[in-house]
């Protein structure tokens, strides 16, 4: 099963890479062969306090990171993934477990016999529990930027004998949100306030999210407030109001019940342009906080955005 | 009391007068400044357009509304809040005979950050009550119910003495917290929206909350400032005031109900802003003395105008994010405190 799918993963990318030719040269791996069995173990991931070396193919992963059972799943190592964190609530085949990924429990984690565990952030305390048992434990931070999202994948792909799956995957991210980002004609300019919760807290161009509205070429108004805090201001209602933004994403409708309407309604919004034009667009809180693979959903649905202010 | 009758009068008389004016200096910075940059020339023309002679305000239409439907009830929103909190602070302290007590004393404080809790992690801010959102509601219900049950606990400890509610509310506090705290930890999720509600949250203030928040405000600012002269017989103690033909433990149900209204509409619209229920009123006793009849109206215009300025910080400072309120009011309150306490030939 595994190897059939891998062999047709490894097909596809050798189509991929004929295909857009372009591509290939940014993606930093070598070409690899299509013909790849189980890759060679042991490997080393990363380097210094971050290092990990895995002896052998993971078969039973404990993720306690969101976006990294995302990652896991989209390059084809879902079935490796034994539990995930309370909050790996994607895909819908996620095996979603009590445990916590803020405040992860070795003991708890052990009860599952991992043979490699995924954490968001570096706690000592469980990286050392999870070595002295002999548990290596890979750690992937917040991504800064699209690229610690691939770089994250591929790392993925060289932990758990995904290589070219991730590979792919990342060819086909890359692929995607290139053409989200072609389909908008110009969106420089366009200024954008990316609300995370309904007392406007936002964030700056320093953030991953951040990024991706650089990427398009817009004026982030939270950059203003860029000393306030780290990359996560709370913003003035009155100066939302006066920085009319043209376009207003709004990322709080699964925490707070905000829309269109809610936002058309409160006190003063009414005359925002985006408010005025449609320049209104809800994301799921999850895909916006996240830095996985549904990360071309959130630039599509900016794209889409965009594209309905051109009109 | 210790003044002789006639100076006191005239000299309370006086500081009253400079209070309110106080309140009114402090609104008026407040509208004029702000993250939006509006022309403060502009603005007290629009301010005082009514005044035969004066122009045009030349705002645009934009800057009309952030002047009109953001900065000004969010400024009225300070005062009333700064105002429900110090009024309560003192009606306690003097309720309680004991200068460290707060609004958030018997528990109103805790049971409306479980309130609060329980709405944010259920992704329920969006949801209406008859028109009202949910958020304000389950804030104050949960304050109103964590002083009852401290009430209700003190009873049943043998009798309403001050140190028995005083007990009780502890004991509530903590019980109440510690639920918060568990829910909050089972949806880690939602920490930070819970953080900022503990912080305080004058950010998203519009008249919606004014007009939800005055008839409580109202209400139970008169009760406390009438219950002025009791609160003073109740200083005596509570034999020596029984003697004197007043019941304590009903005056202290009356205060302590009253002031519990007023704690539980701020906190409510404006999450739990610390510092301000009891530094203001041992401000004011500083300057008038320990008189209740005046401590507590005059607490009530010192929390309205302290609080006016601890949110013209709290946006201003690092315009256009904000600050959150609660570190604004000990950041300021604090400093300020202590050189009240310095100050030579203060009247205490």
């Amino acid at each position: 099963m595994r190897k059939f799918r891998s062999a047709a993963l490894a097909g596809a990318v050798v189509l991929v890479l004929a295909a857009c030719s372009d591509v290939s040269t940014t993606v930093p791996s070598s070409e690899p062969s299509p013909t790849t069995e189980a890759p060679a173990f042991p490997v080393t991931i990363g380097t210094g306090k971050y290092g990990v070396t895995i002896d052998e193919q993971p078969a039973a992963i404990v993720s306690l990171s969101p976006t990294a059972t995302e990652m896991l799943f989209a390059i084809g190592a879902g079935d490796q993934v034994v539990a995930a964190d309370e909050y790996s609530d994607y895909p819908a085949e996620a095996p979603t477990t009590d445990l916590s990924g803020y405040d992860p429990n070795v003991e708890a984690i052990v009860s599952f016999e991992p043979d490699l565990v995924i954490l968001e952030g570096a706690r000592g305390a469980v990286v050392d529990g999870l070595e002295s048992l002999g548990i290596p434990a890979l750690i992937q931070p917040a991504a800064a930027s699209l690229e610690d999202t691939y770089a994250q994948m591929k790392d993925l792909g060289v932990a758990t004998g995904y290589v070219d799956e991730a590979t792919v995957t990342i060819t086909a991210m890359r692929a995607d949100i290139e053409g989200a980002l072609a389909a908008v004609p110009d969106a420089s300019g366009i200024r954008v306030y990316h609300e995370l919760d309904d007392t406007y807290y936002s964030v700056t161009t320093d953030t991953f999210i951040g990024q991706v509205y650089a990427e398009f070429g817009m004026v982030n108004i939270a950059d203003a407030a860029k000393g306030a805090s780290s990359g996560y201001p709370q913003l003035s209602a009155e100066y939302i109001v006066k920085a009319d933004p043209q376009l207003i994403v709004l990322a709080d409708g699964d925490c707070c019940g905000q829309s269109a309407e809610t936002v058309a309604a409160r006190d003063g919004w009414g005359d925002i342009a985006a408010v005025r034009d449609g320049g209104l667009i809800v994301i799921d809180d999850s895909v916006a906080s996240r830095w996985g693979p549904r990360i071309v959903e959130f630039i599509e649905a900016v794209s889409a955005g965009l594209q309905g202010l051109a009109t | 009391m210790r003044l002789s009758a006639s100076t006191s009068r005239g000299r309370r008389i006086a500081v009253v007068t400079g209070a309110a004016g106080l309140v009114v200096l402090a609104g008026l910075a407040a509208v004029l400044v702000g993250p939006a940059d509006l022309s403060p020339a502009a603005v007290m023309r629009e301010l005082f357009g009514w005044v035969p002679g004066v122009g045009p305000s030349g705002l645009s239409e934009q800057e009309g509304v952030i002047l009109w439907r953001l900065r000004a009830p969010r400024v009225v929103m300070a005062g009333i809040v700064g105002a429900c909190l110090s009024v309560s602070g003192a009606a306690y302290q003097g309720a309680f005979r004991n200068a460290l007590a707060d609004p958030y004393l018997l528990g109103a404080a805790a049971g409306a950050g479980l309130g609060a809790t329980l709405v944010l992690v259920s992704g329920g801010t969006g949801v209406l009550v008859g028109g009202t959102p949910l958020l304000p509601v389950a804030s104050f219900v949960g304050a109103i119910a964590g002083v009852g049950l401290a009430y209700a606990v003190g009873g049943s400890m043998g009798g309403r003495s001050r140190t028995g509610l005083i007990l009780a509310g502890v004991a509530v506090a903590s019980f109440l917290t510690a639920i918060q705290t568990f829910v909050q930890q089972r949806n880690s999720d939602t920490l930070r929206e819970v953080y900022t509600w503990i912080l305080g949250r004058l950010t998203t203030a519009g008249w919606s909350d004014v007009v939800l928040i005055l008839p409580y405000a109202a209400v139970s600012m008169v009760a406390l400032v009438l219950h002025g002269r009791l609160l003073d017989v109740l200083g005596l103690g509570d034999d020596e005031a029984a003697s004197l033909g007043i019941r304590p433990a009903r005056v202290r149900l009356a205060v302590v109900g009253a002031a519990s209204l007023a704690t539980a509409a701020a906190v409510a619209v404006a999450g739990l802003i610390g510092f301000v229920g009891i530094i203001v009123p041992h401000a004011v006793r500083l300057v008038v003395g320990a008189s209740n009849r005046w401590v507590v109206p005059l607490s009530a215009l010192g929390g309205a105008a302290f609080l006016v300025l601890a949110d013209l910080a709290a946006r201003t400072v690092v315009a256009p994010g904000e600050l959150p309120i609660g570190v604004v009011t000990a950041l300021l309150g604090a400093p300020a405190f202590a050189l009240l306490l310095r100050r030579p030939g203060r009247m205490a």
